[in-house]
């Protein structure tokens, strides 16, 4: 048979049917940052809300600060700051019902307060006499997560065993920007979507990692965006709106509790500081950039928003300076006393019970201390 | 009083038995990873368990180790007790970050609050003819990260036995399968009760007055075997089976070593930075006044693993090991 005969018997049959396995087009995020604050939504905004989301963010603001100044006189050994990012801390924690999870990232130190935790236990990570001062199941917050994005499929996990279980408990989880680069962020959000587990991942895209700005990042057209290829909804927010953050995590939470799968908020912010007290920002960022962030902070909006509305007056603004106050000098005063050491403390919790090769080092470590103290004498 | 036939089982029949019945008896208890629902598993060792309690209980997951076992760590914090398979050894690499940073330290990190009841079961080792990625012996990793016990069973009742008290243990354990061995048998009788062990116990699988072969996992049956060629040579060997890497069972191999005043480690993984100097560093300390000969390692050498068909020069096998017995300076000692 001839090549062109054989090309006559061909019969093209045509190929598996193909279709979109979930329309994309509810799952893209609104062109612009979504906004509440000086907008006409801002009308439909609760105001008892809206004072306690002030409270919070003038105490998160002096907590940030007194966080920052302990570093300078050694009581913390290094502080990553949230000023300017204290709308997103405040609303993650304030979206949450008691029963649901809370699993922050290093920088959310706030949250984790905001949230309830005693603001001492909250730092001992950065004070470094251990490394979680809280109990996790306390206030229902997982340890501080240093590597980045390790703690996404945590939060994956536990609100899928939750849901295996028949609690109607959300997990919200917090990352940056930078740690949407690691492989951990495509896991978690992948297992989230297949398994439609009860999850809201919650970027601060505060515009750095440490010094590598965004563009250097990501070419997505939003970290939002990211959603889409997962099968879930992106939600793009105004990172400094407090009010606007609270609805969108709100939403985003309810629709978890109802069955409804994970959600990817992104919200855009700013970090004002420097990443930590130990570095240096003017390595790589202008002034001028940082004072137009300035201009558009969190305080700043929510403050001409509830004065507009007669929501806010000077009494009330005076309380919320006082109730920071306290709450600073009640850290500075904790901070302040030296922690109590126990070097037992080392092997008390690496297994349940210690194996034969610990017991013999707990003991080495006995008699050096032994012979430390008789030496004292 | 009857008497029950027992009719030879595998140690991959063991292991998915000591599965079911964890399962049975406490509903916490989940199994996931990839293969392990439908199809039971590239190695068969999860097979019947998504059918017999449902495809929430033995999960097919998306392909991602770090995920697995990432998800594993939330769903522990929340009260389960995962069993996740990592299918193949290399396999697991990508999960060693949640290995190391996570699973490991989380009791430690909270003060003994947030305890991890993870098993993560690993089929490890050559000898199966498999491709590049699929015959690592990894277990030099795993010892070397403070908080993770690492088990490793050698016979099909201890199969059972130690993936019970891995299940059941309130701390993460790296159960390593010695994949070569899945479908050696055994008469054993599901049906008996069975002894569950604690970790951390050594064995004397063979016992003799010459030598001591410290060795586990894949290993054992060859050191059995060397330990049968040596009679010949006029040696009679002990064969100690560790079973556990971490905790270590000093008692056990010291008591040994200090009967026979010889011993070689014998395991497949590189001998440089292997357990086998941890072994022999440790049975020095101990048995120093009683050694007649330095402590020997027969292991792998210290290469990538080979392709399968130049495996068996890599593997410790029962010629290597004689050569090493043979040169414990036996005319200084006896």
């Amino acid at each position: 048979m001839t090549v062109m005969e054989q090309r006559g018997a061909y019969r093209p049959t045509p190929p598996p049917a193909w279709q979109p396995r979930t329309d994309p087009a509810p799952l893209l995020p609104d062109a612009e940052p979504f906004r509440v604050l000086g907008t006409e939504a801002a009308a439909q905004a609760d105001p008892e809300l809206l004072r306690r989301l002030y409270a919070q963010l003038v105490l998160g603001r002096r907590y940030n600060a007194q966080a920052t100044a302990l570093t300078k006189q050694g009581r913390l050994a290094v502080y990553p700051s949230s000023t300017g990012q204290e709308a997103c801390e405040v609303a993650a924690a304030l979206a949450l019902e008691d029963r649901d999870w809370l699993f922050p990232s290093y920088r959310d130190t706030l949250a984790v307060v905001a949230r309830g935790v005693d603001p001492v236990e909250a730092l001992t990570l950065l004070r470094g006499d251990w490394h979680t001062g809280y109990d996790p199941y306390e206030h229902r917050v997982a340890p501080l997560c240093t590597p980045l994005a390790t703690q996404l499929p945590h939060a994956v996990g536990l609100a899928h065993a939750a849901r295996l279980k028949g609690d109607d408990v959300v997990a919200l989880a917090m990352v940056g920007d930078g740690g949407t680069s690691e492989g951990d962020f495509h896991e978690a959000l992948n297992f989230a979507a297949v398994w439609q587990a009860p999850v809201v991942f919650f970027v601060q895209n505060n515009g750095f990692a440490i010094s590598v700005p965004l563009a250097k990042q990501t070419a997505a057209p939003s970290l939002a965006h990211k959603a889409v290829g997962y099968g879930m909804p992106g939600r793009l927010v105004d990172g400094n709106d407090a009010a606007a953050v609270h609805e969108v995590l709100s939403e985003a939470v309810r629709r978890a509790r109802e069955g409804g799968g994970p959600t990817l908020v992104e919200a855009v912010t700013y970090r004002i500081e420097a990443h930590t007290n130990a570095d240096d920002a003017t390595r790589y960022r202008g002034d001028a950039e940082v004072e137009t962030w300035r201009e558009h902070d969190p305080i700043l909006l929510l403050e001409r928003e509830l004065t507009a509305r007669g929501l806010l007056d000077d009494d009330a603004r005076q309380t919320a300076r006082d109730a920071a106050e306290t709450m600073a000098a009640d850290l500075r005063a904790r901070m302040n006393q030296d922690p109590v050491l126990d070097p037992a403390d080392l092997f008390a919790h690496v297994y349940a019970e210690d194996t034969p090769q610990l017991r013999e080092q707990r003991a080495l470590l006995r008699a050096e201390l032994d012979a430390e103290q008789e030496g004292g004498h | 009083m009857t008497t029950v036939a027992l009719k030879p089982a595998t140690m991959a029949q063991a292991l998915t038995r000591a599965m079911r019945d964890a399962m049975a008896a406490d509903p916490s208890v989940h199994v996931l990873g990839e293969d392990v629902g439908t199809l039971g598993g590239v190695f068969r060792v999860t097979d019947g368990l998504a059918k017999e309690f449902g495809e929430d209980r033995c999960t097919d997951t998306p392909l991602a180790e770090a995920g697995i076992l990432g998800t594993a760590v939330g769903m522990a914090m929340y009260g389960l007790r995962p069993v996740v398979e990592m299918q193949f050894d290399a396999f697991a690499y990508p999960a060693f970050e949640q290995l190391i940073s996570h699973v490991a330290r989380m009791r430690n990190r909270t003060r003994g609050r947030m305890p991890l009841p993870i098993t993560i079961r690993v089929p490890y080792g050559g000898g199966i003819g498999g491709v590049e990625h699929h015959s690592d012996s990894s277990e030099a990793y795993y010892i070397a990260t403070p908080g993770l016990h690492v088990v490793t069973p050698a016979t099909v009742p201890d199969a059972y036995g130690l993936l019970r008290a891995a299940i059941a243990s309130d701390d993460p354990v790296v159960f390593l399968e010695p994949k070569r061995l899945y479908w050696s048998k055994d008469t054993w009788n599901p049906e008996e009760p069975q002894t569950v062990d604690p970790i951390g116990r050594a064995v004397v699988r063979r016992p003799g007055r010459s030598a001591t072969l410290i060795t586990y996992g894949p290993s054992v049956p060859v050191c059995l075997e060397a330990a049968e060629a040596a009679r010949a040579e006029g040696w009679d060997l002990e064969v100690v089976d560790l079973r556990s890497l971490v905790p270590f069972d000093d008692e056990t191999v010291a008591a040994s070593v200090r009967r026979t005043g010889r011993a070689v480690v014998v395991h497949e993984s590189g001998s440089f930075g292997g357990p086998g100097g941890e072994i022999a560093a440790r049975v020095t300390e101990r048995c120093f006044h009683h050694l007649e000969a330095p402590v020997l390692r027969v292991a792998g050498f210290d290469i990538p693993y080979p392709p399968p068909m130049l495996e068996r020069h890599h593997l410790p096998g029962v010629d290597r090991i004689l050569d090493a017995v043979a040169r414990l300076q036996w005319e200084a000692g006896n």
